[in-house]
């Protein structure tokens, strides 16, 4: 169980340690002490690792991810696992804007709140909010799973593409293009797979569903070139 | 980018603690912003006097006989303390006016950065380390304070584009982002006959807040008032002789984060720099809504 306190060993250090970490050691829990705010910690892992970090952490932490759980026992700043491709990043406090952007897979699981931009351009990434998301979030979103346990703010799904978003409590707009959809049997399963995974107590039931009316200019096959 | 630092003192007891803080807050900053540094402190408020921090390039030659021609000039004591290119004037509140028009006449050396009863700024071309070393800002005391580091985009790397801007007694705005309608606007406020020295966009908004107040409005309400006027990116922090206030754009891309406890209230453009703050592990902390005025007065 290696630790790496921050304050001594510095961002460039850590980051190095872990990518050394190969397929062959899977599992192996590191520990990192007094992120202090710190941007790109534990970014760019493609590796099983486990990794802790005790306190909130600045930009882009657990970006680039590939196989590694990345946990975060503080709040995070903008840019959480961004550009995710696969393995797991959990938050225990609140995450700053964009979280989750352009993520291709894995699961982002936020057990705060998350503000702005949260999943923008997101393209297969599952993000799971326990609290609310704030304005513009899912912008341009173009495939994955978002889901809110709260609320939602301005312009939800604005120019959304294939995105599914899940919202339990109140959306304040809808952004262009996005509309409400049915939910169906499918639907719930994928949420009671998420929520189970994410650790959320909410029912699939109590969510809405809400995604492309693919009605945009880029939709109209006319105006392709 | 730029970053911006601040904090208000509940517990008066940390007061003389404010200048260490706020200095460690703005040199954890530096990478967003390393071309100017500038911070606004208050307190040392004297009853009938006010206080005007000047700035000269040659301070030696500048600052050499400029109490005795200020005081000659309005007919009062006037003392002066110098502090690397900087200086505070001290002298009677119901003179401010008249000083100031004194100070115009050097006007070629010496440029006034701000006036009011609490408020001293300093600010200057360089590292924000250098910037507080050269300027002792860390054994500065005050109820409160409000600091930037500055990346510039809108306006040349000098002394007068620096923050904070203060265009009206013991008012200062400090900014991150840009504004696209300041020329407009700027030929508008000077029409009206608000004073604005610089070609910066930022002051183009700290003299719109001004103006807005020389009107009646409050602080809040100018705040209000600045989201439907103000066009462009802006997180702006801002100070009053006795308040603090926050407030950022609609669409809010420029970071702002916010730590409250029994004895502060503090922002940061980042995490960052509010963790050398005592407490801060038990502190509030949360992201500012966009479009939404927040403010302290003690």
């Amino acid at each position: 169980m290696p630790t790496y306190d921050l304050s001594t060993g510095g961002l460039r250090g850590l980051n190095e340690a872990l990518h050394a970490v190969s397929g062959a050691t899977p599992n192996e829990g590191w520990t990192v002490l007094n992120p202090m705010g710190s941007h790109a910690i534990a970014v760019g892992l493609d590796a099983p690792v486990q990794v802790t970090v005790k306190g909130p952490t600045g930009y882009y932490c657990g970006g680039m991810n590939k196989l590694a759980t990345v946990h975060v026992e503080g709040s995070v700043g903008p840019g959480v696992a961004e550009n995710m491709m696969s393995g797991t990043v959990i938050v225990d406090g609140d995450a700053s804007q964009y979280a989750g952007a352009t993520g291709h897979g894995g699961l982002l699981n936020i057990k705060g709140n998350a503000s702005s931009r949260c999943g923008i351009s997101m393209k297969g990434i599952d993000i799971v909010v326990h609290g609310n998301i704030g304005h513009m979030s899912a912008f341009m979103a173009q495939a994955g799973n978002l889901v809110v346990c709260g609320d939602a703010g301005e312009a939800l799904g604005e120019s959304l593409y294939e995105a599914r978003l899940f919202v339990r409590g109140s959306v304040k707009s809808l952004g262009a293009d996005c509309v409400e959809k049915e939910v169906r049997p499918e639907h719930l399963d994928l949420l009671a797979d998420l929520l189970d995974r994410a650790g959320a107590k909410a029912k699939p039931e109590e969510f809405r569903r809400f995604g492309s009316a693919r009605t945009l200019y880029n939709f109209d096959i006319d105006n392709a070139y | 980018m730029c970053g911006i630092v601040g904090l208000f003192l509940k517990d008066r007891s940390l007061d003389p603690r404010l200048g260490a803080l706020l200095t460690e807050m703005l040199v954890t900053m530096t990478d967003r912003g390393p071309d100017s540094a500038g911070i606004a402190v208050y307190g040392g408020a004297a009853p009938g006097q006010a206080k005007l921090t000047v700035q000269s390039d040659d301070p030696e030659t500048a600052f050499a006989t400029l109490a005795q021609d200020v005081g000659g000039a309005i007919d009062a004591k006037v003392s002066l303390m110098a502090n690397g290119s900087h200086a505070v004037l001290t002298l009677p509140a119901d003179k401010t006016a008249a000083a100031r028009a004194a100070l115009a006449d050097h006007a070629a050396r010496i440029r006034v950065l701000s006036d009011g009863a609490a408020i001293e700024i300093y600010k200057e071309v360089g590292l924000p380390r250098d910037v507080a070393d050269r300027f002792h800002l860390s054994a500065m005391s005050g109820s409160h304070g409000i600091g930037h580091t500055r990346m510039a985009t809108e306006s040349a790397v000098t002394t007068e584009g620096a923050h904070p801007f203060s265009t009206g007694a013991d008012q200062c705005l400090v900014h991150n982002g840009s504004l696209s309608n300041h020329n407009a606007l700027r030929r508008k406020l000077r029409r009206q006959g608000v004073r604005i020295e610089s070609e910066n966009d930022t002051e183009v908004g700290a003299a719109y807040l001004t103006w807005k107040m020389q009107q009646g409005a409050t602080l809040g309400e100018a705040l209000e008032a600045s989201l439907d006027d103000l066009d462009g990116f802006f997180t702006f922090v801002v100070g009053t002789r006795d308040g603090f206030g926050v407030v950022r754009d609609r669409i809010a891309c420029k970071p702002a984060v916010m730590a409250e406890t029994d004895r502060y209230v503090a922002f940061g453009s980042e995490y960052r720099a509010l963790v050398g703050l005592p407490d801060i592990a038990t502190a509030r902390v949360w992201e500012p809504e966009p479009a939404t005025v927040y403010f302290w007065t003690h």
